[in-house]
Order: C-alpha cells, then sequence, then structure tokens
C-alpha cells in the first residue's frame, strides 16, 4: 500500500529556503505570494499488515527530526 | 591513550582528524568503518568526523546517525568515554540524541568555508581546559548545515548550565545564540561546527586548534 509521509518545518523553525524560493518567485514577477515553506514528500510503498504504529515509529526515528520537524502521514487507498 | 576515528561513506575529515589526534597524543588513532558493531577494546576517546556522511541524504547526519557502529558509540559515552564530533560529526550526535538540538541550514543559504573567531565560553571543560575563558581564537569552518536550533528551554538550560563551548564572535550562520559548540550534561560529549583539526601547524594558518586535542588528551590521562 502507497503511504505519504509529508514532513514540514514546525513553525516558528526559521526555513531560508523557503524564503529563497520566495524571493525567487518575486523576482520573477509574481506578486502576491505571502510566505514560503519548503518541506519533504516522502512515498513508502508498505506491505499489508504494516501497522499505523508501525509508520509512526518510522516517522520518529528516522524520516522526520521532531527537535524542527513535523510530519503528516496519509495513507492513500489502493 | 587510545582513540578511534569513526569513518562513515562520505566522510572526508577522518585523515586530519587522525594526524591532529597522533601529533597531540603521541598515537595514531584506530580507523573504525561504520557498519562495525563493536569498538576496539580500551578505547578512551572517540572521534566523529567531518564531511558528508551518506551524502547528506534526508537530513545531515540523519542516515549516519542510525549506523550500526553509533550504537557503541552511544553505549560508551554512556559509559563515559570522551566523545568529540566536529562538523558532521556535530550533526551525527544530535542525530543520535547524544547532544540536544539541531542543525539546520545556514540563515544566509550559502556554504560558508572561512576561517572564523570564536569566544571560548567556558574553560573548565575537558575539551577546553587549554583556552582562557573569553578568549577568542580563530578556527576555520566549512558548512552547509550550521545553524544550530534548539527551543528557548533548551538554550536556556545550555547556558545556565555552562555547556555552550564555543561560541561565533559576529555571525557566521544563523545559529542560536551564536553558538558553536556545546557540551552534553555529562561533559564527556562535545559537537561543533568549526574545524579544530584544520589549525594544529603554522602550516594551517594557525594553531588554536591544537590546544583542544592537548587538553582532552592531557585530561583523559
Amino acid at each position: 500500500m502507497k503511504t505519504r509521509v509529508y514532513v514540514t518545518l514546525k513553525n516558528g523553525v526559521l526555513d531560508p529556503q523557503g524564503k529563497a524560493i520566495h524571493h525567487a518567485l518575486e523576482g520573477l514577477g509574481f506578486s502576491g505570494v505571502n510566505d514560503v515553506r519548503a518541506g519533504k514528500l516522502i512515498e513508502l510503498d508498505l506491505a499489508d499488515g504494516v501497522s499505523e504504529e508501525d509508520v509512526e515509529a518510522m516517522c520518529r526515528k528516522l524520516l522526520a527530526n521532531t527537535v524542527i520537524e513535523n510530519y503528516r502521514i496519509e495513507r492513500a487507498q489502493a | 591513550m587510545k582513540s578511534a576515528v569513526i569513518v562513515f561513506p562520505g566522510s572526508n575529515c577522518d585523515r586530519d582528524m587522525a594526524v591532529a589526534l597522533e601529533q597531540a597524543s603521541g598515537t595514531r588513532p584506530i580507523m573504525v568503518w561504520h557498519r562495525e558493531t563493536e569498538l576496539p577494546q580500551g578505547i578512551d576517546l572517540i572521534a566523529v568526523p567531518g564531511g558528508f556522511s551518506y551524502g547528506d541524504y534526508l537530513r545531515s547526519g540523519a542516515m549516519a546517525a542510525n549506523s550500526p557502529v553509533m550504537r557503541a558509540v552511544r553505549n560508551a559515552a554512556e559509559r563515559g568515554v570522551s566523545v568529540l564530533g566536529v562538523c558532521n560529526g556535530f550533526q551525527i550526535l544530535t542525530e543520535a540524541g547524544l547532544l540536544p538540538g539541531a542543525l539546520m541550514r545556514n540563515a544566509g543559504i550559502s556554504f560558508v568555508c572561512r576561517d572564523v573567531d570564536l569566544k571560548v565560553e567556558n574553560s573548565q571543560s575537558a575539551f577546553t581546559s587549554r583556552y582562557r575563558a573569553g578568549e577568542e581564537i580563530v578556527i576555520p569552518v566549512a558548512h552547509h548545515d550550521g545553524n544550530y536550533t534548539a527551543d528557548e528551554v533548551t538554550l536556556d538550560r545550555l547556558e545556565g548550565e555552562g555547556r555552550i563551548a564555543f561560541r561565533y564572535a559576529r555571525d557566521v550562520n544563523g545559529s542560536a545564540r551564536d553558538i558553536a559548540g556545546i557540551i552534553n550534561e555529562a561533559g564527556n560529549v562535545l559537537g561543533m561546527m568549526p574545524h579544530p583539526e584544520r589549525m594544529i601547524e603554522p602550516a594551517h594558518g594557525g594553531t588554536d586548534g591544537r590546544r583542544l586535542f592537548e587538553g582532552l588528551i592531557e585530561a583523559i590521562g
């Protein structure tokens, strides 16, 4: 089963990459962009029987650094 | 004094670290590959060197922190063995939970590679005993992810407990409270972004890094 993990920086954590993207968008003439935050999308192809708790543990132990990042798990329908 | 240098795929400061340790201690360190599950017997000091372990995939240091040898490093640190992490080594130690906080992309986005002025904040630690508190020293940095971040409670605690070893004299990468290097609660683990092993002989342009190794080796005995 395909599962997606979205990893994003916590609110208040400075995101220099997001700021650079924002700046570049403005440079291209796109107005009205208030803020940009960059994150990661990690796609997992999981065998049947891998539980929600297992995916949570994967996020906490490796996929996200919970000191600075939040994660959101999205289990896609096959 | 028996020391070990951990080598990951992508480490590139392991040999400089070995030279610095050999010059300061008179004994050549043992190079330990990341796949090892145990450290050689009787190790007094473990150095986690700089570089780009595992290509900095996912986050700098994240893969290395979960490699087999780091379990042995963690156990050794808990037994009181000294651990020195430099640059990518500092990133690995935070990812492994041996030091608090995280090292994020430099606030200015750019890779920073130059000599910087550092202020020695604490000269009481095993790592900084050959420096004077408040002394300014010159050590090079070379990193993309050196922006130290932690929550305010952690930062206050580091300050209050004298666990900030080095601060940048001027902002280099956006680090919270200009932190360049921190010590763990027990006092046997130091992580720092600047490279003391690149400032150990006059040909390097200075020798301010040398005292870190000499003091540490003296403290270990």
